[in-house]
């Protein structure tokens, strides 16, 4: 069963404007049938100042779309047009409490439904040109369609640099099969792509260097303290690629306190992102560790 | 208020007499089967009644013919792998759309490695083709493996006559009958079956044990090599307790066939007319005249089947659904997909799965739980209007969808 916040479960159980909204003048429509969710927003609008006076929903979906839904019609009463553009799937999530990763896409589908029924209100045509695909890394939520997107317009060969790009790849390492089989699919589209100038195949990509095995021997206090280090170092760049960054600021027995920044602060992902890099240390020291937000220094756990 | 659980077809609860039949075996039956004093001794000797069991459950001929497994899925495994190797000269598998993951995925991979893998499809009940099947088999197949009753509808597949056409064209033949085995009377001596699987926590054992049944003479090669352990078939210490229990487990299953094929079986029946005569929109899949005793699963139309789940689930209700949103895919059922069910009606089904221990009370409170959870789920959804779906549903909410 789903992790869901209290605040998802709250709004799927009393969802918030249910059904049809008498006078509504905006209406977005929109979804994805083979995930199994389809929404339609419905806003009325004041003419004069374009504030929404009123919204409502009615949705064909999971526990979390209908959250989402719920959940953004309370976002965007009273605002202007403007103003609700602005709102961000990431908005709708935070406004959740968060979604699991495999529920992102609710959040996304609630924002996609906000600009249709603005370019509905607007008299302008919406396209969404956005496709998704399964979700390959839980780790960091990153789907099969966004790795292929990148792989390819980089021509990217390898687990480690798919992982540098999107993330994927970069916490428990399970869905490394997962990436070299997207990896394999696009080099294999361009060793037949008919190029003329040259017949040179790219090499079939190979698994990321075999991640050094859990040491079994115990390490001494000097020698744990610096893997820790080592592998947050490693995690680095690619949360500086997202305009974050991490810093070891205590560590005490298995609780390693770090600050992140930028970015990744206060960000929905910053759960996951801990997540992530926990994982990693686990594997790399072989032995359990917890990661914790340095706001939890001297507090004591539970 | 006591939860209800009708996801037997996930996994069943333990038999008490099981757990306690198990228990020794983590104390003073600590023993190796293998060793040679009084501690293993009596392990060993538990062992070999549990295998009786299992015999006597399946109408094997022989108890040599059981080989205790760590679950349904190594089963499967086995027996492909198995197959493929035992019988280098023969290329093809032979299966089914709707099998288990433990199968399908296993032919996937299978297929990168170079195998030919034929999946046979189904009609709108979830029915299988056997001309279809006749003209796949060829001197080339060197496995067909069909599951006895499917996991998601029940319905269940004529593996004793689709075992002779393997025969005849020299393939072997294998059945995942993990939901099948406790609920339908078998008696494999009097089959042309090679290869069965069960897993134990379907039938009240506990779960990580399972069997593969291999008939006496098939060409076999195993899955794990090692120690002797299982005739050297699967090699690894015993699960010993687990294997006790799966021994009781069999002789309680063996005893229960005829309640569950009438107690159960009206159960059931008594639940999906309950919910059908209250709830319109909604259809029973799966080939309904020919399926477990045990299993329902209805399609509630314009609604999404998580959404169902939680509601229930607030009742305490535990139920399952074919819905994509359930599985952390994107895709629905693809049991449903191949039955050709729509995606609006796909991702709304539920499935309610009985065992010997669901009561008639349980089921009259999941009758009356039902209508106004769709109701209330109805009115929220964009197909669904005032009186019932929109006329046109697909013209009237057609979301641009990405
Ligand atoms: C038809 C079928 N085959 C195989 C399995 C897998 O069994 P196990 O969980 O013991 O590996 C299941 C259980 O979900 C099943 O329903």
């Amino acid at each position: 069963m789903w992790d869901y916040s209290d605040k998802v479960r709250e709004h799927f159980f009393n969802p918030r404007n249910a059904g049809l909204l008498d006078g509504a003048n905006a209406v977005g429509d929109v979804g994805s049938i083979k995930c199994g969710d389809a929404l339609r927003l419905m806003l009325k609008v004041d003419p004069a100042s374009e504030r929404i006076l009123d919204a409502s929903f009615q949705t064909f979906g999971c526990g979390s779309a209908i959250a989402s839904s719920s959940a953004l019609t309370e976002m965007v009463k009273g605002k202007t047009l403007d103003e609700a553009l602005t709102v961000s799937n990431q908005d709708i999530a935070d406004f959740l409490d968060g979604l699991p990763p495999e529920k992102m896409h609710c959040s996304v589908m609630g924002r996609e439904a906000l600009q249709a029924a603005v370019a509905n209100y607007r008299g302008e045509a919406w396209q969404d040109a956005h496709a998704e695909g399964a979700l390959v890394c839980k780790c960091f939520a990153v789907d099969s369609v966004l790795i292929e997107d990148v792989v390819r317009a980089n021509g990217l060969t390898t687990v480690e640099q798919v992982s540098n790009y999107t993330k994927a790849g970069g916490g428990c390492a399970s869905c490394h099969e997962g990436i070299e089989e997207i990896l394999a699919k696009v080099a294999a589209e361009r060793c037949t792509a008919p190029t003329a100038e040259t017949k040179r195949c790219e090499p079939a990509p190979v698994a990321a260097s075999a991640a050094s095995p859990a040491p079994t021997a115990r390490l001494t206090n000097f020698q744990r303290m610096r893997k820790i280090e080592e592998t947050v170092e490693s995690i680095r760049p690619m949360l500086q690629r997202d305009h974050g960054d991490i810093e070891i600021v205590e560590v005490d027995g298995k609780n390693i306190y770090v600050n992140l920044k930028g970015a990744c602060q206060g960000c929905m992902l910053e759960a996951s992102t801990l997540n992530g890099i926990q994982t990693r240390l686990v594997e790399e020291l072989g032995e359990f560790v917890r990661l914790l937000p340095a706001s939890m220094l001297g507090r004591a756990l539970s | 208020m006591t939860p209800i659980y009708l996801d037997n077809n996930a996994t069943t609860a333990c038999d008490p007499a099981v757990v306690a039949a198990m228990l020794p075996y983590f104390t003073e039956q600590f023993g190796n089967p293998s060793s040679m004093h009084s501690f293993g001794n009596k392990v060993g000797l538990a062992i070999k009644g549990a295998r009786e069991s299992v015999q006597a459950l399946l109408g094997a001929e022989h108890d040599s013919e059981i080989i205790f497994t760590s679950c349904g899925t190594e089963s499967d495994s086995t027996a492909i792998l198995s197959a493929l190797r035992a019988q280098p000269e023969r290329n093809q598998i032979i299966t089914t759309v709707v099998e288990h993951p433990a199968i399908l995925a296993l032919c996937e991979q299978l297929e990168k490695d170079g195998y030919v893998v034929t999946r046979l499809g189904v009609d709108k009940r979830g029915r299988l083709d056997l001309d279809a099947y006749r003209a796949a088999l060829g001197p080339r197949t060197a496995i067909v493996s069909v599951m006895w009753a499917n996991n998601e509808t029940g319905t269940l597949f004529p593996v004793e006559a689709m075992a002779e056409l393997a025969h005849a064209a020299g393939a072997q033949f294998h059945t995942d009958a993990v939901q099948a085995v406790g609920k339908l009377p078998m008696d494999l001596k009097r089959t042309q079956i090679d290869m069965l699987s069960l897993s134990g926590h379907k039938l009240h054992a506990p779960k990580g044990i399972g069997v593969l049944y291999l008939r006496r003479g098939t060409r076999f090669r195993p899955f794990l090599r090692g120690g002797h352990q299982e005739r050297g078939r699967r090699a690894g210490t015993e699960n010993t307790a687990s294997i006790v229990g799966l021994g009781v487990a069999a002789a309680l299953a063996k005893n229960a066939i005829a309640t569950e094929n009438s107690t159960v079986r009206r159960l059931r029946d008594r639940l999906e007319a309950g919910i059908l005569a209250q709830v319109s929109n909604a259809f029973v899949t799966g080939d309904i005249s020919n399926r477990l005793p045990n299993t329902s699963n209805i399609a509630f139309e314009f609604i999404e089947g998580e959404a169902i789940l939680l509601l229930l689930n607030k009742l305490g209700i535990a139920a399952s659904s074919g819905s994509a949103c359930t599985s952390g895919s994107l895709e629905p059922s693809h049991v449903m997909r191949a039955m050709g069910i729509p995606y609006t009606a796909a991702h709304g089904t539920t499935r309610f799965s009985l065992s010997r221990f669901t009561t008639e009370a349980e089921i009259d409170r999941v009758i009356a739980a039902i209508p106004p959870i769709i109701a209330q789920l109805r009115k929220i959804s964009p197909y669904w209007g005032e009186q019932g779906p929109l006329a046109n549903a697909d013209e009237s909410f057609a979301p641009q969808y990405s």
